[in-house]
């Protein structure tokens, strides 16, 4: 049978006993590094598995995706072996995935506003967001609405708002942004496809 | 993708041309050493000695922006060594069709060129047709004026040593290239060309690409087994966001945007449904009206009804002729005219050519709207260099999203494949769904249009928007069965009766009278009938043994998993290559892939029909009207390029490439003080302009700043030794980087003229990590594809000097 390197490290336990060995001045770093990565795998085991498809170049890989259900935060991510295009595998960029989670201390997790001529960002409520964006937009749509163009022909557009983005969101939500600014009039509409 | 990542085994020679696929695509380059495994060879055609050219059998350089050259000196091989496929060739292309008499192509241009303008009237790019409106042909190709002869005059300047003095790939290695991959124009071999944005983003980009399907055409190998023209796609969903049109000139699913002259459903249907008289013509896109009205019906629900053009009047028109993608985006930003802007998991700041012209337009808006998962150059384009907060007068919305691994949703693939994927964790602090985003500003500006007055608020008002759970969360689900289509009442199709509110299951079934609903006419069937959702599937069963693993997900169209896969076949429906049959004609039905179409081969002259069903001529088009630029592609220079005259004609530049002529608009072709070619790609361990990958220790260790490789010959005569600090300048601007000298970069040898090349990733920006340098887009051109606008990043020209 093939040793996976699950199985490598479960059975590598006894190397734990070996920490009474720094005493004798023996680098134990890399014991120490197979103990949390022990203990890492035993809370894998125990976790939820969710499977997902990889965020960046297109080849689609499969993702599992392991949920600590205590802190229902993710802890690991891997590839997933049953995948038929990826089989397992990730570039160096699908590895580090578990760094787009929230794990990663640069994750943007409030509200932000930039008020005019201002050198900061202000926390803010999604509802006050929501509210103020919604009034901007109907502002500026409503001073720029183009009923018909210069040879009288109807057009009901609007050309002082423009649209970019994206292909980093799930089909579901390209959808609805394509309805919600086709609705609104808009025509400046492009994102990555042509960047 | 017209083929998929795992098909790409199959191949017997891969041409990767345009792309770095070990280093961008590491994974599907596993597919790629499968098929060298088995003994095929791959060819790698590059500027630069990449990860994938050290795993080619051979590997050509080539000077960037000259692949129409490369490819039109291998249609010639193709043509004079007879090394085309005769019988696909014949049956399968318009290549016996006969032209009009007065089409003509003269010194770099075709007739009807209008230097004014800068376009061509195409009256005469067309094909003749008799009396019953069916193209008239000559099948031994001989004819002067029929499709294949006119190719083959077009092709025959492009002769070795031309091709070499413009390419500076040397004579031996072109011979070599085109020997090697023109030995797949035969039945049982087959060949694949794999490109990505080094195709794409130039003047000739579209161009580019069509070269290479006509190079495909006439090896016979488009719609086969280990074959196909495979754009590898750079972004996880960037096939989806095409499909469903984040884009100006389209609507989802490819329907054409409307335009002012079309005021009327009716007038719309009329000019985009292709008609054809030849009853062997499928013609499938007849079905045109029925695609769009079941679009209106999914936008509009009972809004949308026969009285008032199902809702066509509350889609926005473009006037006939108007632009209005990135580049022309930009230009109305800067020129003030656009006031707001939404940004959606973007980072134009860094992404865009020009970065001096797109950085100051920023602070011309009100106001700017950007969701994403870290901040950016963009939302924090007010505090970049150069840039005084308290003159900026715009507001800025930062919203923080949740991230894809915290998402329910589906991505498509570069190879069609619609998959599903699950919420593993709900996101971090205020983060929420994209999703829930634009249904929350969709709802609030409902809500203000019905309280307030506006202009012109049907649309918004009337726009069905029912798409949350019961505790009023987007809900993936609901949008994705809205995507595929209902049955919006009982409708009888050939004995089988649908009841109202079941998935439509192919788009076969939609109808144009308002009984139907899909949100994209390409994605019905997604869901089976009975509401399944076909994109979560994981089942691994391999009935062809070709790896289509029809069971898993779900691929469009119809869960075909190679397209135009009726070419694969011969007139009888006998697979050409009986060692990878993906089709085949069986006691009166297909076996196999799901075919292009039910209806029997073409040796049924009765009920057969030609195989290239989405071509109103049924036959692919090696003589292509439908672009700007010409139906043959022919070699133009990049706008900024190192060669004073081009060997081919006088005609130095895509004579149809809007010209820009804004302020910050400067261009310096043949300037000794922009000497270099310069090109950019990115790494593996970055992605795009490094919005995500910046902010991850893991991947900034590996790759931690901006810098430009420099050949040693190069660096040799800047005196620069390697991991000097360099600035690279443009006539755009400037940017302060490390020099790598390597041996991956060599001097081109054009004719004579020594023409030296550099080249920077474009994964860098100054907001984090903070010492890791700016984006080489200062130095990009404002430049575009003369038919889609897609910007020139890949040549253009600089200096490079010590600092």
């Amino acid at each position: 049978m093939a040793l996976t390197r699950r199985r490598f490290l479960a059975g590598s336990g006894a190397l734990i006993g070996g920490l009474a060995l720094s005493s004798l001045g023996i680098d134990l770093s890399p014991v120490i590094a197979y103990a949390e990565e022990m203990k890492k795998i035993d809370k894998v085991k125990s976790a939820k598995e969710t499977l997902s498809v990889c965020c960046y170049c297109s080849v689609g890989c499969g993702l599992i995706c392991s949920t600590d259900t205590k802190t229902g935060n993710i802890i690991n991510i891997e590839g997933d072996p049953e995948h038929p295009v990826s089989e397992g595998t990730l570039c160096a960029k699908g590895a580090g995935i578990f760094q787009t989670t929230s794990a990663n201390e640069h994750r943007l997790t409030k509200v932000l506003y930039r008020a005019p001529k201002s050198d900061k960002w202000q926390v803010k409520t999604w509802d006050w967001a929501i509210t103020e964006i919604a009034k901007r937009i109907k502002k500026t749509r409503d001073a720029g609405f183009i009923a018909k163009n210069s040879k009288g022909e109807v057009v009901n557009r609007i050309e002082n708002i423009a649209h970019m983005g994206s292909s980093n969101i799930d089909n579901e939500e390209c959808w609805l942004t394509t309805a919600m600014v086709r609705s609104l009039g808009l025509v400046f509409i492009d994102h990555q496809a042509r960047v | 993708m017209t083929n998929h990542w795992i098909d790409l085994q199959h191949s017997d020679c891969l041409l990767i041309q345009g792309s770095n696929c070990a280093e961008n695509h590491p994974i599907a380059f596993k597919w790629v050493m499968k098929a060298k495994e088995r003994g095929a060879k791959l060819i790698h055609v590059d500027p630069r000695f990449t990860r994938t050219s050290a795993k080619a059998d051979f590997y050509a350089p080539i000077r960037s922006g000259t692949d129409i050259a490369f490819l039109g000196g291998m249609i010639k091989y193709i043509i004079e060594n007879e090394k085309y496929f005769k019988e696909y060739v014949v049956n399968y292309t318009n290549a016996p069709f006969m032209v009009n008499d007065k089409f003509d192509f003269n010194d770099g241009l075709f007739s009807g060129y209008d230097p004014g303008t800068r376009k061509y009237d195409k009256a005469t790019w067309t094909i003749k047709k008799d009396d019953k409106g069916i193209a008239e042909k000559d099948p031994t190709l001989q004819n002067p004026r029929c499709v294949f002869q006119l190719l083959k005059k077009h092709y025959s300047r492009y002769d070795m040593d031309t091709v070499s003095k413009i390419t500076g790939t040397p004579v031996k290695d072109l011979q070599t290239v085109y020997e090697m991959y023109s030995a797949t124009g035969v039945p049982d071999k087959a060949g694949t060309m794999m490109y990505a944005l080094g195709q794409t983003q130039h003047t000739s980009g579209v161009q580019n690409i069509r070269t290479m399907c006509m190079i495909q055409l006439l090896l016979g190998n488009m719609g086969i087994c280990g074959g196909g023209i495979n754009a590898m796609r750079g972004e996880p969903n960037v096939q989806g966001s095409t499909d469903f049109a984040i884009l100006s000139d389209i609507l989802p699913g490819y329907l054409a945007a409307p335009r002012a002259s079309l005021p009327t459903l009716d007038d719309y249907l009329k000019k985009n449904t292709p008609k054809s008289s030849d009853p062997r013509s499928a013609n499938w896109l007849q079905n045109y009206p029925k695609y769009t009205v079941s679009l209106l019906k999914a936008w509009y629900g009972d809004k949308a009804n026969k009285d008032n053009d199902f809702g066509y009047s509350l889609v926005p028109k473009l006037d006939d002729g108007q632009n209005c993608t990135i580049l022309n985006m930009i230009d109305n930003m800067y020129e003030k005219k656009i006031k707001g802007l939404i940004v959606i998991a973007q980072n134009p700041a860094c992404s865009l050519p020009n970065a001096n012209k797109v950085r100051p337009a920023f602070t011309n808006l009100d106001w700017m709207v950007h969701v994403n998962i870290f901040d950016n150059e963009t939302s924090s384009f007010w505090k970049g260099p150069g840039m005084d907060p308290k003159k900026i007068k715009t507001e800025v919305f930062l919203l923080p999203a949740a991230a894809s691994v915290e998402k329910q949703g589906s991505q498509t693939n570069s190879g069609r494949w619609v998959q599903w994927k699950y919420e593993a964790a709900k996101a971090p602090g205020d983060c929420i769904y994209t999703g829930d985003i634009v249904i929350r500003l969709v709802s609030k500006l409902k809500e203000l249009y019905k309280k307030e007055t506006g202009a012109f608020p049907d649309p918004i008002i009337n726009l069905t928007w029912d798409y949350t759970d019961d505790k009023g969360r987007f809900d993936p689900v609901k949008v994705a069965k809205t995507i595929n289509g209902y049955f919006l009442e009982d409708v009888t199709i050939a004995d089988k009766t649908y009841k109202k509110g079941e998935c439509i299951p192919s788009f076969a079934m939609l109808q144009a009278d308002g009984k139907t609903s899909s949100g994209c006419w390409i994605s019905c069937g997604s869901f089976a009938q009975d509401g399944t959702n076909l994109m979560a599937r994981r089942k691994k069963d391999d009935p062809t043994g070709l790896g289509l693993y029809p069971q898993w997900s779900w691929a469009w169209p119809v869960n075909r998993r190679i397209i135009y896969n009726r070419a694969s076949v011969d007139l009888n429906g006998k697979p050409y290559n009986p060692k990878r049959p993906l089709l085949a004609w069986v006691d009166g039905k297909w076996v196999g892939d799901v075919p292009d179409g039910p209806w029997p081969p073409m040796s049924d002259l009765e009920k057969g029909k030609y195989p290239f069903i989405m071509k109103p001529d049924g036959v692919s088009s090696l003589f292509g009207p439908g672009l700007g630029d010409g139906p043959f592609p022919e070699h133009y220079e990049p706008l900024e390029g190192p060669m004073e005259k081009n060997p081919l004609s006088s005609q130095l530049k895509n004579p149809v490439m809007k010209i820009f002529s804004g302020p910050c608009d400067l261009f310096a072709g043949c300037d000794p003080k922009y000497p270099f070619v310069m090109t950019t790609y990115s790494s593996t361990e970055h992605w795009c302009s490094g919005a995500m990958t910046r902010w991850q220790s893991w991947l900034t260790e590996a790759q931690p700043q901006v810098y430009v490789e420099v050949s040693e010959e190069l660096a040799q005569l800047r005196g620069i030794k390697n991991g000097d600090k360099v600035k690279v300048e443009s006539a755009r601007g400037s940017l302060p980087c490390v020099a790598m000298v390597t041996t991956r970069l060599r001097p081109f040898n054009c004719g004579g003229q020594t023409i030296h090349l550099v080249g920077m990733t474009y994964n860098y920006g100054w907001l984090f990590p903070e010492d890791s340098g700016d984006s080489c887009n200062f130095l990009t051109p404002t430049a575009g594809d003369a038919n889609t606008m897609t910007p020139e990043y890949k040549a253009f020209m600089v200096n490079v000097v010590k600092i």
